[in-house]
């Protein structure tokens, strides 16, 4: 899977309460979930943010609350994927889960600044900052994740379990 | 070579004589629990799945507790969702207002997580059942959903970190200041992906709620899961409470650790983490200077009955200062009830507290005391992000329930020992 985007880059341990703050979690409609998007980090993310954009996190990103939300809202909010020197493990599992790619590299991380234009290939984990002409290798996806990727999320490989 | 206790447990549930850190493995899991932020989500993949029932009525555990009694239309429609899912189902534990609980408080005290158990919940603190020695991890609502439907999930098996802790307990220091000074040493991802083993004489000599209070803040360092090795309190517990049978697992003694780390408790003071978190530690002397407006007792860190004991101490005789609003929101409503026949709710009432149903509420920034722009709340709860309790420019300060109280008395971060 090709994406390409402007990057938005935040800090070490943004945590799940900043990606959804628990005041928008009573819905779970991701069209709303996605207008509240990164709203304790950056007030303005959600209005400015453009489809294909990528966000750029520091290390251990998504730590805090189980909410699927916060992956929800990312997506739904256009970002087509989440580059981060480290994952929270229950973010990590969720993103998986609902499809929105994620990948782990701490040296991409370094090289990007804020706006960059950057290309991605979240099949194999190679990330071009176009902007610098740097490229990086994230840390490879494991073989399980992979299988519930091409299955298209947790919930079609479960189905094919049972089917 | 031999396993750790969370090995052993995971072993035994992947059908397998030993696992080894790292590997990934597929496992029974022996319950799993969602509320209403987390189910509604879940049971809207549920039902994509295709299949008509749950796994098994019986352990499939729901519990609407965090915006609940419900706080508007909105979050009374997830809550309705979740009742009806329940109704259809037949699940034999969900748990309506008037008889529920916060979680974390509730399944352990109803003896719906026991010893030996794998349970997974979407709700990132069900780390907190590791102190009755069990595997308990938070999950999202899609794993819920898939687990729903499975009666398993997939594990990747963590690497342990042993903690020792030894010398003797100080007074006023509680399980609270031990996992807020572990965490202040080993960061908020000290342990990610990890699980933390709490061993050694202090632990040994701790009341259950204490464990809990622990192993609820594992996920607090990035870690999979906490687990305290079972043992005679741990057997007086579930004793009369269980509703299935349990088995205690032990870590054998050539049981292979990332790292074990020993604390000599002896000179800790009771801990305050700062805003905006909670490995920003420091003892409560150099945190006096703080005043605060609001002073929250409770949740599923520090909102059972010895925690509210612990409280109602201090507050006997007292005045809330002024300038303080104390709410108190106890966990469940069966330790509500032994807090108003040992008329603790009674101290709380007449130093001018105010005392809730049991709901998650303000811990986080749900309802029942959202703090205004620039407001500082001392909290027993587990987060202080950034917006936890209300306003993103809001401050919660993170400390024991001895502290919270003697807090609601001056107006600031104060040391238990200046209000007795
Ligand atoms: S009391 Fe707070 S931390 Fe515990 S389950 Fe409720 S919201 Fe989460």
């Amino acid at each position: 899977m090709q994406l390409e985007g402007k990057t938005w880059k935040f800090g070490d341990n943004i945590d799940t309460d900043q990606i959804i703050p628990a005041r928008y979690l009573n819905t779970s409609d991701p069209a709303e979930l996605a207008k509240h998007c990164m709203e304790d980090a950056d007030a303005g993310f959600a209005a400015a943010v453009s489809p294909g954009d990528i966000i750029v996190g520091g290390s251990n990103f998504g730590c805090g609350s189980s909410r699927e939300h916060a992956p929800i809202s990312i997506k739904s909010a256009g970002v087509s994927c989440v580059i981060a020197a480290s994952f929270a493990r229950i973010f990590y599992r969720n993103a998986f889960n609902i499809g929105l790619p994620i990948l782990e590299c701490a040296e991409a991380v370094e090289g990007i600044s804020q706006g960059d234009e950057v290309a991605v290939d979240a099949g194999t984990g190679t990330i071009k900052n176009l902007t610098r002409g740097k490229e990086y290798q994230a840390k490879p996806i494991p073989p399980f994740m992979q299988e519930v990727i091409a299955a298209g999320g947790l919930i079609e490989h479960v189905k094919r379990k049972l089917g | 070579m031999g396993m750790t206790i969370t090995e052993k447990i995971l072993a035994r549930h992947a059908g397998r004589d030993r696992v080894e850190p790292g590997e990934l493995i597929s496992a029974r899991v022996d319950a799993v629990l969602g509320n209403d932020i987390t189910a509604p989500l879940a049971i809207k993949e549920f039902e994509k799945i295709g299949v008509d029932r749950v796994f098994d009525p019986e352990r499939v555990y729901l519990v609407p507790d965090h915006f609940v009694p419900n706080k508007d239309i909105k979050s009374a429609e997830q809550s309705k969702l979740m009742r009806e899912f329940a109704r259809k189902q037949e699940l034999v534990h969900y748990f309506e207002v008037g008889r529920m609980g916060i979680e974390h408080c509730l399944l352990p005290e109803q003896g719906l997580v026991v010893p030996g158990d794998v349970v997974i919940g979407a709700d990132s603190h069900t780390c907190t059942y590791g102190a009755l020695g069990a595997f308990a991890t938070g999950v999202g609502s899609t794993d819920l959903a898939a687990a729903m439907a499975l009666g398993e999930t997939w594990f990747k098996v963590p690497e342990t970190i042993k903690f020792v802790y030894e010398g003797e307990l100080p007074k006023w220091v509680s399980g609270k200041d031990l996992i807020l000074y572990t965490i202040g040493d080993i960061g908020v991802e000290g342990a990610r992906y990890m699980a933390m083993e709490f061993t050694g004489p202090v632990i040994e000599k701790l009341s259950m709620d204490g464990r809990f209070t622990i192993c609820n803040m594992a996920i607090e360092a990035g870690a999979k899961n906490g687990i305290v090795p079972p043992d005679e309190t741990t057997s007086e517990y579930v004793r009369e409470r269980a509703k299935r049978p349990y088995r205690f697992e032990h870590s054998d003694p050539d049981a292979q650790y990332a790292r074990t780390i020993t604390y000599d408790v002896s000179w800790i003071e009771p801990q305050v983490s700062f805003p905006h978190s909670p490995d920003n530690t420091r003892p409560v002397t150099r945190a006096t200077h703080v005043e605060v407006d609001q002073v929250v007792i409770g949740s599923c860190t520090n909102g059972r009955i010895e925690d509210l004991r612990v409280a109602a101490r201090i507050l006997k005789r007292q005045k809330v200062h002024p300038n303080v609003r104390l709410i108190v929101f106890p966990g469940t409503q069966a330790i509500y009830l032994q807090a108003m026949n040992e008329g603790l709710l009674q101290t709380f009432i007449e130093a001018g507290g105010a005392v809730s149903t049991p709901t998650c509420g303000p811990c986080l920034g749900g309802h029942m005391g959202i703090l205004a722009k620039g407001e500082r709340a001392v909290a027993t709860t587990n987060r202080n992000f950034i917006g936890r309790m209300g306003h993103p420019e809001s401050e919660v300060y993170l400390s024991s329930p001895a502290v919270a109280a003697a807090s609601a008395i001056t107006g600031r971060i104060t040391h238990p020992e200046e209000v007795i």
